[in-house]
């Protein structure tokens, strides 16, 4: 693996740059990188800082006493005062695997047919996804909590997972991807007697691994910050991010546990992030399927 | 006539009974999106011509709210220009970033990218991140920028950047621009990964000579569908800025000197609930985007020439 790695790096390497454009380019990655990375420093600091520090005034970036104190009582705390804090953490997995998972093999599931052949309806219905992609979310709240309670759906976790499994953006991404694929590869598996979904399934998915990553990497993140919005009213029902929300209303002596449910809600996209990263620098080093 | 019709409607229907495949792998999204997506839309479009506050029943008002919108709403005409100001710098410049970075980034030893990829798509991932540039902008002298500057003697009193309209829009795209490295930035890493190095390998055979040309006539063009997405999602989210403004400038800002179309959507429909006004602005808004789209898509077929 490790060979591998080493020369799909040394190919890229064909056209060679001179050492001060190499060096100069690291300089501005390093300099543009330390200021993106601002939030994710802030954010670890400050679940560490214990509360004299969390209120310093004017506010300091990095934590001087570092304390796991905020950890503590976040699990402990509410455990004692509202809904067990597994609770809310176990809502909000549950939400984001189901949620992610489907909208995954659906979108991807549309978007093959809609990249790569032509039949009835196939250019109205591309049409109709890229245009909902630019219409405002803000208005259509309301129609659609009306559809929820004309289904039944309002306080139930369903009115947050299945709508997340035709959100647009997945599909018009697929979409793009497989545009890329070869045809003659696809019709080679036709003519070995492969069906479509085996097709799809089997040589589709596998060759647009970077795309489905980058939709996972998209999708994870807003599913497991979602607070639940307006459909969820039942307080066993609700997610961590909700628990948020509640938690730092709670006044001053809270604002530790916020900082701490802050960290707990961004290291799950992150570490998300890490493996999917690492698994589209595999595909890359072994795909070798393009016409 | 007749009999022609009718030979059109059997040959339509075998065609679809040819990819009855497709239409089974299509029906599961279709279906969901239909519903929860297709639906509210129309439903939006339609109360945009109703009188509608969400206690009586909507009533049917023709073009009226949209007359209103451009002919009376002085604060609509502040939204639209901020909009387009903000959308014109903002969306070019941070189209244009993510593509570099992420051609830059590309290349670095594949541990090394994971990382740098994870750092410039940090303000994405970290959810509410806003807080840093409250600091960093704060109107009184520990303000970073306002210390900055006095430490330096080239202010002497510390600037109010997010309550002076003069500085609030620069502010706000200085923001925007760094939050912007977000859903396009991945897909152009995802796309130069699948990119296939063979065609990158004959193109230096056949004589492309520095990085520059190799872009031009081989990176790009390969990459148009990853291209395309790009620029409607970033054309999309200049459009539709709002929460950045809300979370710096405030809701409203002063003398409405961030006020977007999207916050102007939010005053009507989530605090005038005059819900037929909001679906107006919410169209009008659909309209541009749908125009800056098209004239987008003709030009990024040029490319490569």
């Amino acid at each position: 693996m490790a060979i591998k790695r080493m020369s799909a790096f040394r190919h890229q390497k064909q056209l060679n740059r001179s050492f001060a454009v190499t060096f100069m380019l690291f300089v501005l990655l390093a300099l543009f990188g330390a200021f993106m990375a601002l939030p994710l420093i802030y954010t670890i600091n400050n679940a560490f800082k214990p509360l004299d520090e969390l209120f310093l005034f004017p506010p300091r970036f990095f934590v001087r006493n570092p304390t796991f104190d905020n950890f503590y009582d976040l699990v402990y705390l509410i455990g004692n005062s509202w809904v067990p804090f597994s609770r809310y953490l176990s809502n909000t997995i549950f939400i984001t695997l189901l949620g992610t998972a489907g909208h995954v093999i659906f979108a991807s599931a549309a978007a093959y047919p809609l990249a790569k052949y032509k039949f009835p309806g196939s250019k109205t219905l591309s049409t109709i996804v890229v245009l909902s992609l630019m219409f405002s979310g803000h208005v259509t709240a309301i129609p659609n909590y009306m559809i929820m309670s004309r289904l039944g759906w309002i306080d139930t976790h369903a009115s947050i997972i299945i709508p997340a499994w035709a959100f647009p953006l997945g599909l018009f991404l697929m979409r793009q991807f497989m545009e890329q694929l070869p045809s003659s590869l696809l019709e080679a598996a036709k003519m070995d007697g492969a069906s479509e979904y085996r097709i799809f399934w089997q040589i589709v998915m596998p060759n647009v691994k970077p795309a489905w990553l980058t939709l996972i990497i998209l999708r994870l993140p807003s599913l497991w910050g979602s607070d639940g919005g307006s459909f969820i009213y039942s307080e066993n029902l609700k997610t961590l991010n909700y628990a948020l929300g509640q938690i730092t209303q709670g006044g001053i002596a809270r604002a530790g546990v916020g900082a701490a449910i802050g960290l707990v809600l961004m290291i799950v996209p992150i570490t998300m992030f890490i493996i999917s990263q690492s698994n589209v620098i595999q595909t890359m080093a072994t795909s070798g399927i393009k016409d | 006539m007749k009999l022609e019709k009718h030979f059109q409607w059997v040959a339509l229907r075998r065609e679809i009974y040819r990819n009855r495949h497709y239409y089974i792998l299509m029906a599961p999204y279709m279906i969901i999106f239909f519903i929860f997506t297709v639906l509210p839309v129309l439903a939006s479009l339609g109360i945009s011509f109703t009188y509608f506050n969400m206690l009586e029943p909507p009533r049917f008002i023709g073009w009226q709210n949209y007359s209103r919108l451009f002919l009376n709403d002085d604060v609509f005409l502040i939204a639209l220009r901020n909009t387009f100001y903000f959308a014109i710098i903002t969306g070019p410049v941070s189209y244009i970033a993510c593509f570099l970075f992420a051609w830059i980034i590309n290349e670095l030893p594949p541990k090394i990218r994971a990382f740098m990829t994870l750092v410039f798509y940090a303000p994405s991932i970290s959810g509410n991140v806003y807080y840093i540039w409250q600091i960093i902008f704060s109107g009184d002298k520990y303000g970073y920028i306002n210390g900055f500057l006095m430490r330096l003697g080239l202010t002497l009193e510390p600037i109010q950047w997010l309550k002076d309209e003069r500085y609030i829009l620069s502010v706000l795209i200085i923001v925007q621009l760094w939050m912007s490295l977000g859903t396009s930035f991945l897909a152009f890493i995802a796309g130069l990964q699948t990119l296939d190095r063979s065609l990158i390998e004959a193109g230096a055979v056949d004589g492309i000579k520095n990085r520059w040309q190799e872009l031009w006539y081989i990176v790009l063009p390969s990459m148009r569908p990853q291209l395309l997405f790009g620029a409607v999602m970033q054309i999309t989210s200049s459009l539709a800025v709002a929460d950045i403004s809300v979370a710096l400038a405030g809701f409203p800002s002063v003398n409405y000197a961030g006020h977007t179309i999207v916050t102007h959507l939010m005053d009507y429909g989530s605090i005038r609930f005059e819900m037929g006004y909001a679906s107006a602005i919410a169209t009008v808004l659909f309209i541009i985007m749908l125009g800056t789209n098209l004239l987008t898509q003709k030009l990024l077929r040029k490319i490569g020439g």
